[in-house]
């Protein structure tokens, strides 16, 4: 690792030309929702800031947000944010293994302190001593403190580092706890996703490298410039929804012709998440575009709330029961009753008139 | 207040009452706004949760769910400004006005009185007592029921509007808290859902013991909430 090495520098020694870099920086600039002044701004700043560190940890997980980032559209995101963080440490990724990359840890720690950026993938299990998940012979809850202690700011990526995902699915038996739970002291970013969009990753590493700081994250942690708005907020299906034309079945006239997929169990009304307007595999398409409601995948509790339903299953009720079940029950018990008390009334009314008479 | 002791011509033993004004003309008035809002906003809730067929032609010429969803915010912004001029009524108004709001649990006469309000529509007591507001039984369903349930509703139902409206609203700075009980909006769809159910049974058991009341206890019960005085019309107890 170079000392004060600029990220512009580390570029230009990868072989990318200056054109290539500026063109990034509009690019980069506008996926993240900036005014056109901003890409001078931020080529100035990796042209003359020392380049920021990376370290990327990978607790309990499936590696889909690895996947998701290398196949990030802009190719010189990919090439060049990837090959940054690697150089430093990932442990999927990077050529190093063994002790040789635990050693990195230890260097970056010392050189980089208070000024690296923790990124995680998965999470740690807290029950029994954290023992479902041992990284580098110790459990990962330790590495991860470890390593958090000395960082600048921890990217929480995916859904399980933001919010458990499918390891913590009831009843959760190895603890599985995302990281704002376990690390207290240090400034986390969310963002979730199972996995995250590729550009929405490689923006967040990129504004957090370009300018040192956090991007303003909302009341959940999650970088507000893709995560404020709903899937259906921006969904392109929306005029079908507001006409009231929807997909009855599967397979159905509605779906051939593209209406809504609400009442087949669409969560885009209450997901967060840039898939309706960024989408992914390079813009190609995003679910709700290849025919299939969203999972709501990059909401927290997604994994325990039923795919194909719209409002959550009410297990405290024996059976699943949905809340128009639950209602319509408490509602017919509640009619039946008044019916009885009714016909009660009336027998009382009478019987105690005829008695009266009878005084 | 004493009840005239004037004896009625017809048969039965009847004796004229005296008339006491009990809920004020506010609180009627919000009594029937208030009515007819949630009935709005539950036709419309459950239409938006369960949306009828698809209808035919193109997109862009219907309009049928933003229709519903529109009559359900509105609804819910006159329902919202009159729960706001009720609340503040219950601080100028009679003391009727209060009742709903708290429940006396420390009083030992309120607990006496329920029970015999208990006994009396388990068929146990034979004749019922008079009260000039609501009875203590009233008094205690009103609170869980109906007024914390309403509030629920309110709260959620603007976080939800929030969500449309978008972070820079006034309703997002104001109940974007609800999101960090419920992280993940789908809970406060389903909650907001449920809470129409607890509202729609309490109005079932409120209309059918209104109109019950009225014809068995001798007392005006649905004409006080439209002239606001309260007929006693027998004088036992
Ligand atoms: C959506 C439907 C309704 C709701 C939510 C509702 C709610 C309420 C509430 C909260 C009160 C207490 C008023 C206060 O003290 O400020 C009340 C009183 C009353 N309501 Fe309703 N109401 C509804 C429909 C009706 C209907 C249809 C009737 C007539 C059959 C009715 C008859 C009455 C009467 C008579 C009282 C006064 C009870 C007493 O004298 O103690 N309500 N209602
Ligand atoms: C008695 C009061 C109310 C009842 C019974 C009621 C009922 C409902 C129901 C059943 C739904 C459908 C939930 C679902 O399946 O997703 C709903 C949705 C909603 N309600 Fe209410 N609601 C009430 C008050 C309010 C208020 C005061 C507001 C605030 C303006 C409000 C705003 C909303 C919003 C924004 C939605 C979501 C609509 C959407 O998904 O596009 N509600 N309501
Ligand atoms: S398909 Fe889903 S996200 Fe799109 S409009 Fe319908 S409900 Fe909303």
């Amino acid at each position: 690792m170079a000392a004060a090495e600029t990220f512009y520098d580390f570029i230009r020694r990868q072989g990318i030309t200056r054109r290539s870099f500026t063109k990034f920086c509009s690019l980069t600039a506008a996926s993240l929702g900036f005014g056109p002044g901003a890409a001078r701004a931020m080529a100035m700043a990796l042209e003359t800031k020392e380049r920021v560190a990376v370290i990327w940890m990978h607790g309990l997980e499936c590696t889909c947000c690895s996947e998701s980032f290398i196949r990030s559209a802009h190719p010189l995101v990919k090439d060049v944010v990837l090959s940054m963080i690697s150089l430093d440490y990932d442990d999927t990724i990077m050529a190093a293994a063994g002790d040789q990359a635990e050693a990195i840890l230890e260097e970056t720690k010392e050189k980089y302190k208070g000024k690296y950026i923790l990124a995680v993938e998965g999470n740690p299990p807290l029950n029994e001593d954290g023992m479902f998940c041992i990284d580098g012979g110790r459990p990962f809850v330790e590495k991860l403190k470890w390593m958090a202690k000395d960082a600048f700011a921890i990217i929480a990526w995916g859904a399980c580092a933001s919010w458990g995902c499918v390891q913590a699915a009831k009843p959760n038996p190895t603890q599985a706890t995302p990281i704002d739970k376990v690390i207290l002291d240090k400034p986390i970013i969310k963002v979730p996703g199972c996995p995250p969009i590729a550009e929405v990753m490689t923006g967040v590493v990129t504004f957090i490298t370009t300018f040192g700081k956090l991007p303003e994250l909302d009341r959940q942690g999650r970088p507000k410039m893709f995560y404020s708005q709903r899937i259906h907020d921006k969904c392109y299906r929306r005029p079908h929804y507001d006409a009231g034309q929807f997909v009855e079945e599967w397979d159905d006239e509605g779906a051939r012709k593209g209406y809504c997929l609400y009442k087949m169990g669409c969560k885009g009304p209450t997901t967060y998440n840039a898939c309706s307007t960024i989408r992914w595999n390079g813009g190609v398409s995003f679910p709700i575009q290849s025919g299939h409601g969203c999972i709501g995948c990059s909401e927290d509790g997604f994994w325990d709330n039923g795919f194909y339903d719209r409002l959550t299953n009410l297990h405290q009720f024996g059976i699943e029961a949905n809340a128009d079940k639950v209602g319509l029950t408490a509602a017919g018990i509640v009619g039946g009753a008044i019916a009885a008390h009714a016909a009660v009334t009336a027998v009382k009314r009478v019987t105690s008139k005829r008695e009266k008479a009878d005084a | 207040m004493t009840i005239d002791e004037s004896i009625a011509t017809d048969g039965e033993k009847a004796v004229q009452g005296q008339n006491v004004y009990v809920y004020e003309a506010p609180v009627r008035i919000w009594h029937w706004v208030n009515a007819f809002s949630i009935l709005t906003l539950a036709l419309t809730g459950y239409l938006i949760g369960s949306p009828p067929p698809s209808v035919p032609g193109e997109a862009s010429a219907n309009f049928l769910m933003g229709y519903f969803r529109f009559m359900h915010f509105a609804a819910g912004q006159v329902l919202a400004v009159f729960l706001i001029l009720r609340l503040y009524w219950a601080f100028v108004g009679n003391v009727h006005a209060r009742q709903i709001f708290y429940v006396p649990f420390w009083s030992v006469r309120f607990w006496k009185e329920w029970l015999h309000e208990v006994r009396w529509y388990t068929f146990l007591a034979r004749q019922p007592r008079k009260y000039v507001g609501h009875n203590p039984l009233a008094q205690l369903t009103m609170l869980p029921m109906f007024i914390l349930p309403l509030f629920f509703l309110v709260i959620t139902g603007f976080a939800l509007y929030s969500e449309g409206a978008g972070r820079d609203s006034w309703e997002y700075q104001l109940f974007g808290w609800v999101f960090s009980i419920w992280p993940n909006s789908q809970d406060i769809h389903t909650f907001h859902h449920l809470g129409m159910w607890v509202i729609l049974v309490f109005i079932m058991v409120h209309i059918y013991v209104a109109v019950r009341e009225d014809i068995v206890s001798r007392q005006s019960i649905i004409s006080s909430m439209i002239s606001g005085e309260r007929l006693f019309k027998d004088r036992a107890d």
